[in-house]
């Protein structure tokens, strides 16, 4: 089974999430000379070094000023760039949120931002670099894409499809290793799409970022350990949400589990909840991420361990809301 | 591009119709940011009517030089401009401010035909600014842009990050502005939050400033030609000393005109204070003028 202590392995044949953004960056500069790269003295740590150096002449570093950056990023959108943006969830969604806001979403502007170290990935660093409100605070903001890729390939396609999508886009990506979910780019991505991992009519886990590898890992255990079979989807896009593949996992499974590594308001979770409680049918329904207090520090496999978003944690919890007889209740017929 | 008297003429009756008419827009309104509408008056006028290069019939012309109004409030005053340009109907600012109206007190645009930048909450337009600007560069067009700052904006500490941008990416293709009518919301600039030594600390940031007189045509005319002409590597910023409310001696130079309301009384009082105000400024093109 997977451990509490299984996310972050230094594979040394692997890429950052990162890096392989960073990689992609390179490919649609190469591509599009209208393609432009800035950031606020991150360079390095979001990994667009390569695009960097294979084109001065189109990256800006603004140095420390996220909401100059979101600003200047809306006026070479408006006058026909597609600039990417990088620096770190919690600036890019809380320090600049009005330029987010007014500048790139208001104007409908076809600029992309690149979140980086979201959720509690960058762990040691403590609550001011932790990511944990970014999916509340951008899923609110109107004609904004939000998506969190579970790795690295989903990470690609995200960035792709960011490019050949007009509009905003938040996409937020983990510091340093993800595990990898998917070992081939052709799974068939969509925005607003949910992937099914794997199939299963017991129980649904719906989950985001790193957690859908930890979802996938749980559901491996449980169907050898409990005999449950348990589907997993990728609910990558946050918004537009996919609303039919939730209400057939309610229809099909009856209980829902969300896993995100972010504030269990506002984020995955209550978007899940919102779509499950406007279907109005019946469903056993748990929420996992951080529960609304400030993580701890540590390394982000030990603080996704403490939260119980982790393949243990969500074991636990499959194994409680399993335990809702709620089938057996004489108003269950009584649903609409 | 010297000021002829002949085209200062020119520039001060068109002036005046766009004060009228963003008098009358406040009027139709109910209410407006009537203050900073007349004291950025002249500046729109200057650009819009001598400097600045568009197509009305084309108003996503690529190579159109850009525009931004970082005071978006003064929307009032910047329709009018649009609208008499000939970018939306004239007949839309009879609806400014009502419901259902494609025209709000801050532009939008993607409603507004013309207007470059969606601006409103303030400290947002210089950023924009540089990033058209950088633009011109990434795509070799030789537009130019133009942003218009309040004075009372300046307290936004994301100005500041944009005005050092400017300066480190040597943007020349950008000229600034800003309408420093010395009052906000509240007070007094000087005393709800001191700018002063305003000009020093835009120099301090790597601008060449230019201070005059913001309601002056032909002040306005030297200040940009000089920005055309500067063959520096630092961006110009033009500080112009305005009155709000410029053009309607009750209000003017008063800080709770920043949003005010004509009754039909005020409405006729208005009208003859810009009639007067009109008078006066041609006898000084005419005396002044060459």
């Amino acid at each position: 089974m997977a451990g509490g202590m299984t996310y972050t392995a230094i594979d040394s044949t692997s890429l950052q999430t990162a890096e392989i953004y960073g990689q992609a960056l390179v490919e649609l500069g190469k591509a599009h000379p209208e393609v432009v790269a800035l950031t606020a003295d991150l360079a390095k740590s979001t990994k667009i070094g390569d695009f960097m150096k294979q084109f001065p002449d189109r990256f800006f570093n603004v140095g420390i000023a996220e909401q100059n950056m979101f600003g200047i990023a809306a006026g070479m959108a408006k006058a026909g760039l597609v600039p990417f943006l990088s620096t770190f969830s919690q600036f890019a969604s809380l320090r600049s949120a009005d330029q987010l806001s007014t500048d790139l979403c208001y104007q409908n502007v076809n600029a992309k931002v690149i979140a980086t170290h979201s959720g509690t990935s960058f762990g040691q660093a403590g609550s001011t670099h932790h990511a944990i409100s970014d999916l509340a605070v951008t899923r609110s903001f109107p004609n904004l894409t939000v998506i969190c890729p579970a790795d690295g390939v989903e990470t690609y396609n995200a960035v792709m499809a960011a490019y050949n999508t007009k509009g905003p886009f938040y996409i937020r990506i983990n510091r340093g290793f993800d595990n990898t979910l998917y070992n081939t780019r052709d799974y068939g991505f969509e925005v607003g799409k949910a992937v099914t991992v794997r199939e299963g009519t017991d129980l649904t886990i719906i989950a985001c970022g790193s957690c859908v590898y930890q979802a996938n890992q749980a559901a491996d255990f449980l169907e050898k350990a409990d005999g449950l079979k348990i589907r997993v989807l990728d609910m990558h896009t946050i918004k537009p949400i996919d609303r039919d593949a939730i209400v057939k996992a309610v229809m099909d499974t009856r209980r829902i589990i969300t896993v995100e590594d972010h504030n269990i308001i506002g984020g995955l979770g209550s978007a899940v909840a919102e779509v499950v409680v406007e279907s109005g049918k019946g469903c056993a329904f748990k929420k996992l991420g951080v529960p609304d207090k400030f993580a701890p520090i540590g390394l982000h496999e030990d603080i996704m361990n403490v939260l119980g978003i982790d393949a243990n944690g969500i074991i636990n919890a499959v194994r409680e809301v399993m335990k809702a007889d709620f089938e057996l209740d004489d108003d269950w017929d009584d649903e609409v | 591009m010297p000021l002829s008297k002949q085209e200062w003429l020119a520039l001060e009756k068109k002036a005046n119709e766009l004060r009228r008419l963003t008098l009358d827009t406040t009027y139709w309104a109910g209410s407006g940011h009537i203050g900073g509408g007349l004291s950025v008056m002249d500046i729109l006028v200057v650009l819009y009517h001598k400097y600045m290069r568009f197509k009305v019939e084309d108003p996503q012309w690529a190579d159109r030089d850009r525009f931004i109004l970082s005071k978006g409030h003064a929307g009032i005053a910047y329709a009018p401009v649009l609208c008499d340009l000939g970018f939306n109907d004239k007949e839309l600012l009879k609806t400014f401010n009502l419901s259902g109206s494609t025209m709000g007190m801050h532009l939008d645009s993607n409603k507004v035909v013309g207007v470059d930048a969606s601006t409103g909450s303030l400290g947002h337009g210089m950023s924009i600014a540089v990033g058209t600007a950088l633009a011109a560069r990434v795509l070799g067009k030789d537009y130019k842009t133009f942003v218009v700052l309040g004075d009372g904006e300046c307290d936004e500490g994301s100005n500041w990050e944009a005005a050092m941008s400017a300066a480190h990416y040597k943007l020349t293709n950008m000229i600034s502005f800003v309408d420093r009518n010395k009052c906000m919301i509240d007070g007094r600039t000087e005393d709800v939050m001191r700018l002063e030594p305003f000009c020093d600390k835009w120099r301090a940031f790597g601008f060449i400033v230019k201070e005059i007189d913001g309601n002056n045509i032909k002040e306005l005319c030297e200040a940009i030609d000089f920005a055309y002409a500067n063959e520096t590597d630092q961006p110009v910023m033009i500080v112009c000393n305005t009155i709000k409310g410029c053009g309607i001696d009750f209000i003017e130079d008063n800080y709770l005109w920043h949003y005010g309301a004509f009754d039909d009384e005020k409405y006729e009082k208005a009208k003859a204070s810009l009639d007067a105000f009109y008078a006066k400024r041609v006898a000084r093109a005419e005396k002044e003028g060459e």
